[in-house]
């Protein structure tokens, strides 16, 4: 298991609020990684100084051995690298399918547009049903599904998903999590972003914590989900 | 039968206009679609264009579909340096210093054209030699055909353009949620230039047009139709390119019905009417879905 996205001595800034605090994580190839933590713990600020979104103050991210901090962010999705934003953030006018057009702009066509939707609608069937429909009319549901879809379609080997279960029914909620699962067997690396600790540990391989901008802890996420201060804080035991 | 007739060729008149009215109406909204932003400069992109093309005809001697090309480019490239150079930097300021910023790039250009050729309109060479046709009893003239069937062209390539192409795609991506267009590999920069360069270019099509209609050109010429093609781009719904193309072509027709069976005086008094109407009623214009704030 080579490691595929390091990041070290990352610190963010928003004016003076110091929001991620001189943290450092790695994901490994194959890995599912969570980073869990309360509201406002830095989970999101994490992932858009991953994929450039937001600039760090200072610290590196490194994909293999590319320096991502030097790098415009719309070419991070070229180095293998998709990133399923908090709130979905699907393109709501446009319709499913173009939805998932969109994930594979950036193969310029150098790749069977229309065999790999057909890839994505088997796995999400209910997509199909409704490929002409504006976006923004699907279930909350169905668009967690379109936007894992389309980060799909930019043939990613690394996803981060910034708190996918995120508004969902608790059947739905596991839903989601067999098809990140299910998508890691397939071969995907997985970074996730979650405030639900209980269903993130359990399909987690390894976990770190997040408070106020600082990794409290880290280890492997089944010694997690046994462990006293964990079950006390964040899965209410 | 000869009100029939009149009322008829008022109404291709207003169609006529109203193609102009459009075609200045998308790049309005277009810009304001990607960006949020109200290029009060547009209306003066018409003017540039109106004189890129004049002295193309009649300093360098090219015919007037070259100098409609010169015209488009040149056009598309102030779109893209005004951008790059007045509004990028402001990207993420408040509206009102775009707002003002914009209006002081209108101010510039208009003195800046003062100086250079003087207020005294030039003459524009009557150059559309088109036949005109005889449509029953009314002859439509080979410049008003010009203009309306080099619109539809122009609105249908832009139409297929936005829904068909990969581009068009990522402009409409941009449009809708530039963060996420981002995360998918869209250049927002390139976008918004591309979006500047079209919406531009459709100016200096609107201007040779409107010229060979109305064969002047002087450095003030593009306030009003800016203001008129602005006050279209609402009516239909500011960011909605269908909402441009028919509130172009609804405010050419009001304003062409109202001088004639009005009065002429009357006729712009209508159009602003028009606009404190549709503000008042539907803000978001007739397209527009009802939400958030605009402007
Ligand atoms: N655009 C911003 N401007 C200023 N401060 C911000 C901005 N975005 C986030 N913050 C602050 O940074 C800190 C971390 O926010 P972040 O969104 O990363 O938290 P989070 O862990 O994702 O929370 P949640 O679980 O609620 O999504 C918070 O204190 C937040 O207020
Ligand atoms: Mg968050």
């Amino acid at each position: 298991m080579g490691k595929m996205l390091e990041v070290q001595n990352l610190n963010v800034h928003y004016g003076s609020i110091h929001a991620i605090k001189d943290i450092s994580l790695e994901v490994n190839e194959g890995e599912i990684v969570s980073l869990i933590g309360a509201n406002g713990a830095g989970k999101t600020t994490t992932l858009h100084t991953i994929t450039g979104i937001k600039k760090a103050t200072s610290g590196s991210i490194k994909l293999y051995d590319q320096d991502l901090t030097a790098i415009e962010p719309h070419k991070i999705i070229t180095l293998g690298m998709a990133h399923v934003p908090e709130g979905r953030h699907i393109f709501a006018e446009m319709t499913v399918e173009e939805n998932l057009e969109m994930g594979a702009f950036w193969l310029k066509g150098k790749t069977n547009v229309s065999q790999e939707i057909e890839k994505v609608y088997e796995r999400f069937p209910r997509l199909k049903e409704r490929y002409r429909q504006p976006a923004g009319t699907l279930s909350g549901g169905e668009q967690q599904m379109l936007a894992i879809g389309r980060a799909i379609m930019s043939k990613p080997k690394i996803m981060l998903m910034d708190e996918p279960s995120m508004g969902l029914s608790p059947l739905l909620v596991r839903e989601i999590f067999n098809i990140i699962q299910e998508l890691n067997r397939s071969g995907m690396t997985i970074l996730l972003v979650e405030q639900n600790a209980k269903m993130a540990l359990s399909i987690a391989h390894r976990a770190y914590v997040l408070e106020t901008g600082e990794i409290v802890m880290k280890g492997k996420a089944e010694d997690m989900l046994q462990d006293d201060n964990v079950r006390k804080a964040y899965l209410g035991a | 039968m000869d009100q029939v007739i009149m009322f008829l060729k008022q109404v291709i008149n207003g169609v006529q206009v109203g193609s102009i009215y459009a075609l200045v109406a998308l790049g309005y909204t277009m810009v304001y679609g990607i960006v949020k932003l109200l290029n009060f400069a547009h209306g003066d992109f018409i003017m540039v264009g109106a004189y890129i093309s004049l002295f193309a005809m009649t300093g360098a001697g090219m015919p007037i579909w070259l100098a409609a090309i010169i015209a488009v480019a040149g056009c598309a490239l102030l779109g893209v340096l005004t951008e790059k150079i007045a509004y990028k930097p402001l990207r993420n300021s408040p509206k009102l210093s775009v707002l003002i910023t914009a209006i002081a790039v209108s101010l510039l250009l208009e003195n800046l054209f003062l100086l250079l050729f003087s207020s005294s309109p030039k003459p524009y060479p009557n150059a559309i030699n088109f036949p005109s046709i005889d449509v029953g009893p009314i002859q439509v003239s080979g410049v008003t055909l010009m203009t309306i069937l080099l619109s539809a062209v122009s609105m249908i390539a832009l139409q297929l353009f936005v829904k068909k192409t990969r581009m068009g795609r990522a402009m409409r991506a941009v449009s809708e949620d530039a963060q996420a267009a981002t995360l998918m590999g869209v250049s927002v920069n390139k976008t918004i230039s591309l979006t500047f360069a079209i919406g531009s270019g459709l100016s200096a099509i609107a201007a040779v047009m409107y010229c060979s209609a109305y064969p002047m050109v002087e450095p003030y010429m593009g306030s009003m139709l800016g203001l008129k093609a602005f006050i279209a781009a609402v009516l239909g719904g500011i960011g909605i390119i269908p909402g441009a193309m028919l509130g172009g072509f609804v405010i050419g027709l009001i304003e062409s019905l109202t001088k004639a069976y009005i009065s002429s005086q009357l006729a712009d008094a209508m159009v602003f009417g028009i606009l404190i109407v549709v503000l008042l009623v539907k803000p978001a214009g007739i397209f527009g879905k009802n939400v958030g704030e605009k402007v």
